[in-house]
């Protein structure tokens, strides 16, 4: 019994450990994302809370905590409370197979590129939920967008993950970091790279494809009705799954937790630094996204989802796996 | 192993009680959640046994897209009609011998399965088939699915395309008249094909050709 108990502890500490410098990273990131546009707009952004406004979401959260929670009265409680909840767990559990170095991983599983793609799609259900649920014209419509948005994306997302998996011939994430020691994917991959970076951004709802929340269109789309603590789960909700789409681009293309170069002052930087590096690096081009590219219209955004990256990732598999079959290159174990 | 029991309980416990509300549920979105919820147990059962491959697919294919798309039709419903109407009005129980009849063949397809692995336990290691037990179970099934039947892959791929096709065909309508876009059009529309200055006398005006 004793060393059952002790089993559970020690993971109970591994997650936490894991779960809460994410959960204050997705906090300064936030800080991060709106210094970064105020930089672009030539703007100062958030300067007042702490240093160089540091704290600011720490004081927006509380201030969160504070307001009070509105249920409107025709809405459906139980899956209007649950969807950000549901939100939030995906964005969080998905970061248990991240690995930070070659053994400093929580969950080390066979197919866990698998898992992730799996609890990224499993986030439209959040939006979708929220919408329903508000009983609402503007949610609904923003939910019954960000739905086929979401479905569309994460299908080329997919062949580009095929794509670098006919590279590596394993779905272990630590296998696919270290088939890249040699030279990240970014570079023979790199259209895919370019094309995974845009369907992330589709797939997080980021600006240009922030088509489900587009203020001027649809208030603020599924979560018009959420106030509190329950719209703040949303957003950390929203900026945990960003982080993640970071992680997962840094981890398939930029060589996950690997240094650039093996010599002399890049190698004692410990590895879990790199993977941060990395991942900021991608941030804070989603950042710069968002600054600069106006919004997309909702037929063009399904045009270049369905007419344009899903056939151009599909070519690329066939050109990739014929390469690799020419030159006798295909991964076999 | 008490733990894997526990587990497998919970989870078998969970699945049987969704799929038992899917059916229930007056309300069909709730019904389609309870759907999920279903999904959701049965791949954490396949992940138990040791299947992750499959599991993970589960999740994918039909928490994350089939589901989605049930979803998406029936939140389509009328709002106001979400009670399903059906079973109030239908009080003279038509429904019940043709349901009785598919869960009887199912009942009975079932029993002949695992009567089938009662009786004749070697069957598993009898077929012609050999898996390596070293691969992962990714690699076993693409091996048996891509190489050794892939014929039979490919025909249900073909079958797959053959019903996307009938799809498209029976709901697509020409219309006529209607105004679409190009985007080539709108992109190469330059200053100098659209604006024309011209030099007018006073209280002369111009004439526009059309």
């Amino acid at each position: 019994m004793i060393e059952y108990l002790l089993i559970v502890f020690s993971e109970v500490y591994k997650i936490l450990f894991l779960l809460i410098p994410v959960l204050i990273s997705v906090a300064m990131i936030v800080w991060l994302d709106r210094r970064v546009w105020a930089f672009v707009q030539k703007r100062r952004g958030p300067n007042v809370v702490g240093p160089f406004g540091l704290f600011q979401s720490l004081a927006d959260a509380l201030k969160y905590v504070f307001k009070e929670i509105i249920i409107p009265a025709s809405s459906n409680k139980t899956i209007f409370i649950l969807a950000p909840i549901v939100t939030m767990t995906l964005a969080l559990v998905a970061w248990a197979v991240i690995p930070f170095s070659e053994t400093k991983v929580l969950a080390n599983i066979n197919v866990g590129i698998l898992y992730l793609f799996a609890v990224s799609s499993l986030s439209v259900y959040g939006i979708i939920m929220g919408g329903w649920a508000s009983n609402s014209k503007y949610p609904f419509l923003g939910s019954i967008r960000s739905a086929a948005q979401m479905v569309s994306y994460e299908v080329s997302i997919g062949v580009i993950i095929i794509n670098v998996l006919l590279c590596v011939g394993s779905l272990n994430l630590n296998d696919i970091v270290l088939a890249q020691e040699k030279i990240w994917f970014v570079i023979p991959l790199f259209p895919m790279f370019v094309i995974f970076f845009i369907s992330a951004l589709a797939e997080t709802n980021r600006p240009p494809f922030d088509l489900p929340e587009a203020e001027a269109e649809l208030v603020a789309g599924y979560q018009t009705e959420y106030s509190g603590m329950m719209y703040a789960m949303f957003w950390l909700g929203e900026y945990a799954n960003i982080l993640l789409m970071c992680a997962m681009g840094s981890i398939l293309f930029l060589g996950g937790w690997l240094s650039p170069v093996d010599i002399f002052p890049f190698s004692i930087i410990p590895s879990p630094f790199w993977l941060i590096f990395k991942i900021l690096f991608l941030f804070i081009l989603f950042s710069l996204v968002k600054a600069i590219v106006p919004r997309y219209r909702y037929d063009q955004l399904m045009k270049l989802g369905w007419k344009i990256f899903l056939p151009f990732s599909l070519i690329w598999v066939i050109l990739t796996s014929s390469y690799l079959f020419y030159f006798d290159l295909l991964p076999i174990n | 192993m008490i733990a894997h029991a526990i587990f497998f309980y919970i989870f078998a416990f969970v699945a049987i009680v969704a799929a038992i509300m899917v059916t229930v549920s007056k309300n069909t979105v709730h019904s389609v959640f309870f759907l999920i919820l279903d999904f959701i147990s049965v791949s954490c059962l396949f992940i138990m046994i040791g299947a992750e491959f499959l599991g993970m697919m589960m999740l994918i294919v039909y928490v994350g897209a089939v589901a989605v798309l049930f979803l998406f039709v029936v939140m389509m419903l009328n709002v106001a009609q979400q009670n399903n109407q059906l079973i109030n009005l239908n009080k003279n129980f038509t429904h019940i011998p043709v349901g009785l009849i598919i869960s009887l063949i199912i009942f009975f397809e079932l029993i002949i399965v695992i009567g089938g692995w009662k009786f004749k336990p070697d069957l598993v290691t009898s077929v012609s088939l050999l898996i390596d037990q070293n691969n992962t179970n990714t690699h076993s099934i693409g091996q048996v699915l891509y190489t050794d039947y892939i014929h039979v892959f490919q025909l249900s791929g073909m079958i797959l395309l053959v019903a996307m096709i009938g799809a498209i065909v029976l709901t697509f309508r020409h219309r006529s008249g209607l105004k679409r876009q190009s985007y080539f059009k709108q992109i190469s529309r330059e200053r100098i094909d659209a604006v024309e200055l011209i030099d007018t006398e006073s209280n002369k005006g111009v004439k526009i050709d059309d």
